[in-house]
């Protein structure tokens, strides 16, 4: 770990740019815990409570892998990418980009980690500034990182990069308005792309997109994957398409990771109430015997990030809920009696294996 | 607003079982705009029957949803113009009627539930409010009378300690509870039919299969029609009887909803089917239907999906597909549904 808190060195930056093997964690997330302040008054503001948007996630991703992040809206996935991206100020808990803790480098050393994570965002149509053009919007990391590509090569790079992702290289100086959802989340892609990032983070990249369009992104992103060696954080609600990209997934409920484990863990046996209700839930593509299946149907809301319950805090929806749960916070953790798939981390204290028929 | 008064047709509840309740016949939509026309609605037919649920399948551009403002006569015109065909509501052309007699159809006998149910709502009145206009405007029911309506509405759709939300404000519900008062004031005054308009799009799945569920119950009961606009093939797959897919302002393929599903007839359809994640496809790559849903206003001669299609020849350029006919119920808008219906849903 490196030792100079500012003033960055020649020497941080290497050690940034090492290489990673395959398979060996790139990023490791410990402990995050992001609190919005919730303020009373205009003139002396005092603060009165806080939404606990992320409280205390862990989790690693390995270099070249996909880690698929699901959850409900307001479950924290997307602050996750956020404070990632250091686009916000970490409340508690560490992001170790390659063992180096992000909130302790700045300057270039910072600099150069923000290079290799980048991020594709949901909505293709207020992503992307309407007012530049592609060669615009593609290029413009090489503005602040000219070390890159040099000036006079920036052309030909955007229009690599153009092809890279499945449009016409020669559109590069057409506005993001003459392009339909699906290619304007290419640009975002390419975008993302420039700087040959390691770790791509994305945020709902295809949610906004048609159906038959977003076979398609997905395809190109599981391309890109295999040849440029990148590390997904994959972000969705769409369970069928997390399961199809992703090598892990993890499931977040509250801010909280209720649920981590390999696609099949989650999938086939997931332990924790709230996935299985999750994927009990999903409406299967499939008419023949839609009368037998088993749905778990959960009762009320997501409470308030503001005021979670106390202990787990699924409990107010679970139909497992106990006093212990009330009481103690279940760790995210392997519970004894639990083997094969089943056997993986679920923060439950009464996780057992429940088959859900036919889920995404 | 004005009072309309409350009496009902002779003979306008479903008479006979076997007589659908609404039928759209031919029905042609295009909007003149300043950059041309787009042909929203290029001959669109369906049915729906009391107690059945038509689903209508479509991307965005499709028209599903013009064909259901058309319905409710919401279509803004101009730039909307209806071009051709009827829209039956038992037997009688709702195009044909006057302004007056739309308007006592519109919510009494055919209300609608809409996506987004935040912008849907007014939020400057409280919801038992706009519940309870209602009554009071449709059933000229007293302030206080339409007020006990509200609340006994809003326990229907399960509402939690309905007494005690009746004055809140649309911005003090979650989405799920604000999506069922809209499915509360779609019910209000005991329609016959219900048109869903991606009723549970911006919803989350848990909540969503609530929203789903309720609204499915709610239709047994009443032994309402319903027509659910969706673009999400599981929804579909869990509630709908029958099944329309549209494309570029076309039904392209029409059948009983186990039917569509193992064996699509037509190419669209197929595809869609098999760009669906599934699992034993993993680590393959999906299949994807390649370009792009049409510009409205530049729709490909002959059938519009060729530039898209895997079976495309010489005559799906010429020549616009009729809709086949392939067992009663099921017809295809493809010259080759044959050789569809053949090849397996591909692995």
């Amino acid at each position: 770990m490196t030792e100079s808190p500012t003033g960055a060195t020649a020497a941080d930056v290497r050690k940034v740019v090492k290489p990673v093997a395959q398979g060996e964690p790139i990023l490791q997330v410990r402990g995050l815990v992001k609190h919005f302040p919730i303020t009373q008054g205009i003139l002396f503001q005092k603060k009165i409570g806080a939404v606990k948007a992320v409280d205390g996630v862990t989790f690693d991703l390995m270099k070249g892998e996909t880690l698929g992040l699901v959850g409900e809206s307001g479950c924290g996935k997307s602050t996750v990418a956020r404070l990632l991206m250091n686009l916000e100020s970490i409340t508690a808990g560490s992001v170790l980009y390659k063992g180096d803790d992000l909130a302790k480098l700045s300057g270039r050393a910072l600099k150069a980690v923000r290079r290799n994570i980048q991020m594709v965002f949901q909505d293709p149509y207020t992503s992307l500034n309407p007012r530049m053009t592609v060669a615009d919007i593609i290029g413009e990391p090489y503005d602040i990182h000219p070390e890159v590509a040099p000036k006079g090569d920036r052309k030909r790079r955007v229009q690599e990069l153009l092809e890279l992702v499945g449009l016409n290289p020669e559109h590069i100086n057409r506005y993001p308005h003459q392009f339909s959802g699906g290619q304007r989340q290419r640009i975002g892609i390419a975008r993302g792309l420039a700087l040959n990032p390691e770790i791509i983070i994305a945020d709902e990249p295809v949610s906004a997109l048609d159906v038959s369009v977003q076979a398609q992104v997905v395809n190109l992103l599981e391309k890109l994957q295999n040849e440029l060696g990148l590390s997904y954080l994959f972000i969705a609600h769409d369970l069928s398409v997390v399961r199809h990209i992703s090598d892990r997934v993890a499931v977040m409920y509250l801010g909280r990771i209720a649920e981590i484990g390999t696609d099949a863990q989650i999938y086939d046996h997931p332990t924790h109430p709230y996935t299985q209700a999750l994927l009990s839930a999903v409406p299967v593509p499939n008419p023949d015997g839609r009368e037998h299946r088993e749905r778990i149907i959960l009762t009320g809301d997501v409470p308030s990030p503001a005021n979670p319950p106390s202990g787990c805090r699924f409990r107010t929806r679970c139909w497992k809920a106990q006093d212990i749960c009330a009481e103690q916070e279940p760790l995210l953790e392997i519970r004894k009696g639990l083997s094969g798939l089943g056997a993986h981390d679920s923060a439950c204290h009464f996780a057992e294996e429940k088959d859900i028929v036919g889920a995404a | 607003m004005t009072t309309i008064d409350t009496k009902n047709k002779p003979g306008s509840p479903g008479s006979a079982a076997a007589a659908p309740l609404l039928e759209v016949d031919n029905l042609h939509v295009e909007f003149r705009t300043r950059d041309g026309v787009a042909k929203a609605i290029n001959g669109v037919s369906y049915d729906v029957s009391a107690g059945e649920t038509l689903a209508v399948l479509g991307e965005s551009g499709s028209g599903k949803s013009v064909t259901a403002q058309t319905i409710m006569g919401i279509l803004d015109m101009p730039p909307g113009h209806i071009t051709g065909g009827e829209i039956r509501f038992h037997g009688k052309d709702m195009l044909k009627m006057s302004k007056e007699e739309r308007r006592k159809i519109r919510g009494q006998k055919i209300s609608m539930i809409f996506q987004d149910a935040l912008s849907a709502l007014n939020p400057v009145y409280s919801v038992g409010f706009q519940l309870a206009e209602m009554f009071t405007v449709h059933r000229g029911m007293s302030r206080k009378d339409a007020k006990l309506k509200s609340i006994e509405l809003m326990d229907q759709v399960r509402i939690p300690a309905a007494k005690d939300r009746v004055n809140d404000y649309p911005h003090q519900f979650s989405g799920g509870m604000r999506q069922r008062i809209m499915i509360a004031m779609a019910l209000a005054l005991d329609p016959e039919l219900i048109i869903a308009d991606e009723p549970t799009t911006a919803l989350d799945v848990t909540v969503q299969a609530q929203v789903m569920d309720l609204l499915a119950e709610l239709q047994r009961e009443r032994n309402m029609g319903l027509i659910l606009i969706t673009h999400d093939l599981g929804v579909v797959a869990d509630v709908a009887d029958k099944i329309a897919v549209m494309y570029a302002g076309r039904i392209v393929e029409q059948a009983p909803v186990r039917e569509l599903y193992r064996q699509p007839t037509h190419p669209y359809t197929k595809g869609l089917l098999e760009s669906i994640p599934r699992l034993d496809h993993k680590g393959r790559e999906l299949y994807a239907i390649k370009g792009l849903p049409p510009n409205l206003m530049r729709i490909p001669s002959g059938c519009a999906f060729n530039p898209r299609c895997p079976y495309a020849q010489d005559v799906c350029r010429s020549d616009v597909p009729p809709l086949h006919e392939i067992s009663p119920g099921r017809g295809s808008a493809c010259h080759f549904w044959e050789t569809v219906m053949e090849g397996e849903v591909r692995d």
